[in-house]
């Protein structure tokens, strides 16, 4: 059995400079579940992407070391070449067409078909589908995972957790499948549903294919798997036999780095003053849904929101900001604010500087001054002068202001008429918070505010949030994917899991305590039947 | 050189090119370019209004305004009410524009109610909606009680195919406004004039706190909205603007040319406009005055000077209009090639 | 979309399986309970047809003096003339193309062929043919060129597709126009061409073509809809009580079996009895077998593609590029195939057309042909993502009798039967605007995010496939 190992042997990717992927062994024996985990960021999709021959890596120059599969190298230059191999992969969203049956679904361009005479005359693409033989092949598929909905069932409709085994389904109807993938499998499934999948996964080791296993939830990993690799800054950290390992333990690994956290205390003082709170917020943004959080902020703190991507806490700024539809209570210095109005949030005080930066956060083509006047000049009516009847912008004002945040802020660039799609990251976000600044708010939210920057500007985007909270009172909430940077300026920082705050936890806490309430562990105990 | 290219844009340079090509030959035939100069400033100066049209509506988001005979055909009920009352000359123009100016502003406020509920499908529904308005005036112009029997057929109920302005004194009107000669070129002072205060007008609006908004909705409505702007109101306002540009547009147009047209002569005039300004530089997302200024001069220029010289290199087989199709709706094409993502659908 | 929890894998087989023999649907699939009959809904998806149903039946009402027999022949001509027309836009919709406004480029392929053809004189049902021969590369060609255009404007096809018509109208007047006896040599004199020799006169004549395929085989009116009422009605009580199910499949609704049943019963009946007692509906012209075998091949044609691994392909494409494509379907050539398909067809569809009228008009024939088969097929109940066989023969009726009525309200109500006209060119943009615009309205809404919406997965491929993920 040993010559069936899938293999990862010393693999590295660089994009440009940047190395994503350093160095990683690992190897998946058949019929073993091999969960992989690690933080957003930490190279498991950057590993997968190398074993499917993603375009995405070949585009970019390819990949160092090897994969093997069954000590042979496999060169895998293309999906097609994986799937040849025998490698299948079960994603995350779903790759369903709607207004197909499960069998169609299954079969999707590996339809059965008979020649016919305009076959013959006109190419194989006219040849005829056989769907009686796509049904029973699809039906034995489903029999395998002991699925026992008909074949002949349109997906439209059908329940997320019957979707998920359709596409199980269709992997396992591709001949020879030897190694299958599951990335995230059980992010959109109920508590049900993820018992009956993981039997399932489990039923499928057993026939022998080796799985890999990739999940943020520690209490599956520990249920489901065989053996455990954690990876952090692409970088293999360990890889132990899950019966050896505690969930605290993996969780330590997977949080825990190499550097000190900088942490400089003292300087600011926090006032008794409630001056947020948020009562079972729920927002619908897609990938990033809120399902009840309560909040509270007091006058002059810092307060960091953190988790793992997808699990809700980009979605808690943008519904009190009112950018997508929510609903709850929220209360900003005694007065309730309303959904959906952003002009009502900003009026009220708050600013956000949001965590696209170029998708919703500037006007590319647009100066620098004009982007950090904008807010303030359609909601304030400032910057402007009469002109005849009609109120116009006034340039030199709005110039003007731009220098002096230019200078105060350290905005690199050539001059305030600059277009800020020419900055680099660093310097934009800058114009995003100088908006945010001149909107003369008293609460500022701030989401990801290092995404995409360099180690060196991202110091002098926190030092200047600390800044603004030691000089003038400021009170931030910070939502970040990096634990290092909330735990570094916040005075206390929550932790939001499948859309709720999992708890909160003091900045000085340890790795273990962060990476358990991250994966969830807490909820899933404490709360076990929430589906 | 592939950069200038770039930035130019490929439609401006082949057209402008064109041009020059055809200047050059209707030297060397011997024709008098003083006419065909003064021929293109009327021109140019007759669709610049149409073509201003289309700046709002592209920095709003919705797209090149395809519905334009929405406002065109405001602009002619205008027209020919304030004939049904005898009005003459200035009073007519005036009038006109001003009643033009109202009824577009109804007419642009519903139409931009219709393109918020078809974001993604701007410019497919724009069309038809021009297209349906132009049929369903076909149908008033025959059964309003218009009277006058200067628009009246000589037989019949309903109002001619074209109607002469000169029977009310209004033929050239703003056209002949200032008019000055330069040698033999004449140049069409009052409609020059009057794009002009048009153009500088709209540009000084995108600078105003609404004009702003509408720019910033146009752009990232995304960003638009964290600023707290409502993007659909913007678009509105822009749209109601493109046609009132569009209603005034026609009555300059009709005086420049000597006649009103109705029924079906406005079902095809969105597409010179769209074509004129993407020539200027504009793409399906971004335009300015600048793009409306030059395209109609290079655009409709193209088209005056191509006329004359088609016609003396093959007599009758009407090349100069073939011409205008192809450049036109290739034009058009290649906007729309690069128009990013697209639906979604 | 209700999603009910997995009844899990320990749910009790056989209980569903009696379920599914039974015709139901199984439990946490579908919404339990019957569901209430959405009225609002049901007028929204078919407000187009029914506007056109309220149109006809006011016009047999308003305008008298239309016999049943001249409608009859009037109808069944226009049927024979745009029905192939109508049924080359089926492929691109369903390939998620749009409504091909495009086909307008295949129509002029086709009236170059006819050019061609009548240039050498060439006649009959021989001229026909050789007029189907020569369009084909050229729409070939043609719809290659589309298609690849479609390819490169995605999202915007149908303005795309329109914008095209009036390029290669130009494109092709240029050709008519100049190219004929200015570079491609011809003739001196000949009488398609205009004096000087350069360029085609207004209209060619077809000369013999004209009823090619129409004279071939022609039976009278009445016994042919005798022999389809009963044939359709023979195949209705095979359908319900004779034909084996697939599995998956189920019998027609039993209220819409008896409304079928009864109609064709009828229109036998009364065709029988027409013929028997010599009433004026044996006064309809006959009927042109060749015509009507055609285009029952070509809807045949349609749905035996749509079997076939290009046509699943097809349905691929057009519900979701993106996973399509993942999964190795070559989504751009999909794409120039439908686009070419459809051209081809179109061309072939305009000969038919052409045969049929017995006259060319070289500059205008083609530029309504686009506007009117969309508005057909919209009529018919069909959308931007759907269209069927039977939405495109139902639309082209309902259209073409819109079509001959308006004119006659217009006398019978105005005095004026210009007004008529107008008012079916406001119907022809109207229709198109308002089923695009209704269309687009719905998606929109639909998209839109709400906050008690249960995740829906769908959604969310759409989503990304949206922001080019």
């Amino acid at each position: 059995m040993s010559d069936d190992i899938l293999r990862f042997k010393n693999v590295s990717k660089a994009y440009g400079d940047h190395y994503v992927l350093k160095g990683i062994n690992m190897e998946v024996r058949p019929g073993e579940i091999h969960a992989l985990i690690g933080e957003n960021g930490a190279g498991k999709s950057t590993l997968m992407n190398i074993l499917f021959g993603m375009p995405v890596i070949h585009e970019t120059g390819g990949f160092e070391g090897t994969v093997e599969i069954g000590g042979e190298d496999a060169k895998i230059m293309t999906p097609h070449d994986a799937m040849t191999k025998g490698i299948g992969m079960v994603h995350q969203e779903f790759m369903l067409l709607p207004g197909f049956t499960i069998a169609e679904n299954i079969k999707l361009n590996r339809e059965i078909t008979k020649p016919s005479l305009m076959s013959k005359l006109f190419g194989k693409r006219l040849e005829s589908l056989r769907v009686t033989d796509m049904n029973s092949d699809a039906r034995k598929a489903l029999d395998t995972m002991e699925m026992d909905i008909a074949e002949y069932t349109m997906v439209a409709g059908l329940p997320v957790g019957h979707m998920q085994f359709v596409e199980i389904a269709r992997e396992i109807d591709k001949t020879g499948i030897r190694f299958l993938v599951f990335d995230e499998p059980t992010a959109v499934l109920t508590e049900s549903e993820t018992k009956n999948l993981l039997a399932a996964i489990k039923r499928l080791a057993a026939k022998g294919i080796g799985i890999v296993f990739i999940s943020h939830r520690l209490d599956e990993i520990i249920e489901v798997s065989d053996r455990v690799t954690i990876l952090r800054d692409g970088e293999w950290v360990a890889t132990e036999e899950t019966k050896n390992i505690t969930a605290a333990e993996i969780a330590r690994l997977m949080v825990g780095r190499a550097l000190s956290i900088e942490r400089e205390e003292g300087g600011r003082e926090i006032s008794d003053e409630v001056m947020l709170e948020v009562k079972n917020l729920r927002v619908k943004m897609p990938g990033e849904e809120v399902k009840g959080v309560d909040l509270k902020v007091r006058r002059g703190e810092i307060v960091g929101i953190g988790g793992l991507a997808g699990q809700g806490k980009l979605g808690i700024a943008n519904g009190i900001m009112g950018l997508y539809p929510a609903d709850g209570k929220v209360v900003f210095k005694g007065q309730e604010l309303k959904f959906n109005d952003p002009k009502g949030a900003i009026k009220a005080g708050l600013a956000f500087v949001c965590e696209d930066r170029k998708g919703v956060g500037l006007l590319l083509n647009s100066p620098i001054d004009l982007n950090i006047a904008f807010t303030a000049l359609q909601t304030e009516d400032k910057f402007l002068k009469s002109f005849g009847p009609f109120k116009i912008s006034d340039q030199k004002a709005i110039r003007a202001h731009a220098d002096e945040m230019i200078k105060e802020l350290d905005i690199r660039c050539t001059s305030a008429a600059q277009n800020a799609g020419a900055l680099s990251g660093g310097n934009q976000q800058k114009v995003c918070v100088a908006r945010a600044l001149t909107q003369e708010p008293e609460l500022l939210l701030v989401s990801e505010p290092t995404r995409g920057i360099d180690i060196g500007a991202k110091k002098l985007i926190l030092d200047l949030l600390r800044q603004l909270s030691e000089e003038k009172g400021m009170t931030i909430i910070m939502t970040s994917s990096e634990l290092a940077e909330l735990r570094s300026i916040c005075d206390r920082v929550l932790i939001v899991c499948e859309g709720k705050v999992a708890g909160e936890l003091a900045p000085t806490a340890s790795d273990a305590e962060y990476g358990l309430m991250m994966s969830g562990s807490r909820v899933s105990k404490n709360e076990g039947g929430e589906d | 050189m592939k950069k200038i290219v770039e930035r130019i844009g490929i439609p401006t340079l082949a057209v402008t090119a064109m041009l020059v090509i055809v200047l050059i030959t209707a030297a060397i035939q011997g024709q008098s370019l003083q006419t065909l100069f003064s021929d293109m400033l009327n021109r140019a100066g007759m669709n610049g209004l149409l073509v201003l049209a289309m700046v709002p509506a592209i920095k709003s988001g919705t797209g090149p305004n395809f519905a334009l005979p929405i406002g065109i055909e405001g602009g002619l009920f205008a027209l020919v009410c304030c004939m049904q009352m005898d009005l003459g000359g200035w009073k007519l123009m005036i009038c006109s524009i001003a009643l033009a100016i109202v009824l577009c502003t109804l007419m642009g406020y519903a139409y931009g109610k219709l393109m918020n509920c078809v974001k993604g499908a701007e410019m497919t529904i724009a069309t038809y909606t021009g297209f349906s308005i132009v049929a369903f005036f076909n149908i008033l112009w025959l059964v309003l009680p218009f009277s006058n029997r200067k628009m009246g057929w000589m037989l019949g109920t309903g109002l001619r195919e074209t109607i002469q302005l000169d029977s009310f004194e209004a033929g050239g009107l703003i056209s002949n406004l200032l008019a000055f000669q330069v040698g033999k070129i004449t140049v069409p002072t009052g409609m020059l004039l009057l794009l002009g205060i048009c153009c500088v007008l709209v540009s000084y609006f995108f600078k105003t706190k609404a004009g702003l908004a509408i720019y910033a909705g146009g752009v990232n409505p995304q960003f638009a909205l964290a600023a707290g702007l409502n993007v659909d109101r913007g678009r509105i306002l822009a749209n109601i603007l493109s046609t009132v540009l569009a209603g005034i547009g026609i009555i300059v147009y009709s005086q420049g040319y000597g006649y009103a047209q109705l029924y079906n002569g406005p079902m095809m005039m969105s597409f010179p406009a769209v074509a004129a300004v993407l020539i200027g530089g504009a793409t399906a997302a971004k335009a300015n005055c600048m793009n409306v200024v030059l395209g109609v001069f290079i655009f409709q220029g193209l088209m005056t000077a191509a006329m004359p010289v088609a016609n003396q290199l093959f007599a009758g087989t009407d090349l100069s209009d073939i011409m205008r199709q192809i450049i036109q709706n290739g034009v058009i094409l290649y906007a729309l090639t690069q128009v990013k993502k697209g639906g979604d659908r | 979309m209700s999603i009910v929890h997995f009844a899990g894998a320990s749910g009790d087989r056989a209980k569903r399986d009696a379920q599914v023999a039974a015709g139901q649907q199984l439990p946490g699939v579908h919404a339990p309970g019957k569901p209430k009959f959405d009225w609002k809904n049901w007028l929204l998806d078919n407000i187009v047809t029914l506007i056109f149903w309220v149109f006809i039946i006011l016009g047999f009402v308003l305008a008298e003096g239309v016999t049943i027999n001249w409608f009859l022949t009037e109808l069944c001509n226009r049927i024979y003339r745009n029905a192939f027309l109508v049924l080359a836009l089926i492929i691109p919709v369903v390939a998620g193309l749009g409504l091909n406004f495009g086909i307008v480029v295949g129509a002029m392929a086709g009236q170059l062929a006819v050019v061609f053809v009548r240039y050498h004189d060439i006649g009959g049902f021989g001229g026909f043919m050789l007029c189907m021969a020569l369009a084909l590369p050229i729409a070939i060609i043609c719809g290659w060129l589309t298609g690849t255009l479609y390819n490169k404007t995605r999202g915007q096809e149908m303005i795309a597709s329109l914008i095209v018509g009036y390029f290669g109208n130009g494109v092709y007047m240029f050709i008519v126009l100049f190219l004929i006896g200015a570079v491609i040599p011809v003739q001196a004199g000949h009488p398609m061409l205009l004096p000087g020799d350069v360029g085609l006169r207004m209209t060619v004549d077809m000369g013999t073509i004209k009823y090619a395929l129409e004279d071939l085989v022609k039976v009278p009116f009445a016994p042919f809809m005798v022999v389809c009422g009963a044939l359709f009605f023979l195949y209705l009580i095979w359908n319900q009580f004779f034909r084996k199910l697939k599995p998956g499949q189920e019998r027609m609704n039993k209220l819409k079996f008896i409304v079928y049943a009864a109609l064709s019963l009828a229109v036998a009946v009364i065709f029988l009895v027409a013929d028997i007692t010599d009433s004026a509906l044996t006064m309809v012209r006959k009927v042109p077998l060749g015509t009507v075998a055609v285009i029952v091949l070509l809807a045949v044609f349609t749905k035996w593609i749509m079997t076939t691994k290009l046509g699943q392909d097809f349905r691929s494409c057009g519900q979701n590029q993106h996973i399509a494509e993942s999964n190795g379907i070559n989504v751009d050539r999909t794409r120039i195939v439908a686009t070419i398909i459809s051209t081809v067809l179109a061309a072939w569809g305009m000969i038919i057309y052409l045969q049929n009228i017995g006259t060319l008009n070289v500059y205008t024939a083609h530029t309504q042909i686009g506007f009117f088969a969309v508005a057909a097929v919209l009529v018919g109940g069909a959308s931007v993502s759907k269209a069927t066989v039977s939405q495109a023969l139902m639309g082209t009726i309902l259209f073409q009798s819109m079509f001959i009525l308006s004119p006659e309200i217009g006398q019978a109500v105005f005095g004026q039967a210009i007004l008529g006209e107008y008012f079916r060119t406001f119907m022809v943009y109207g229709v198109i605007g308002l089923a695009l615009g209704l269309y687009v309205w719905k998606a929109n809404k639909q998209s839109k995010l709400r906050l008690d919406d249960p995740e829906d997965p769908m959604d969310k491929t759409v989503a990304e496939v949206v922001s080019g993920k």
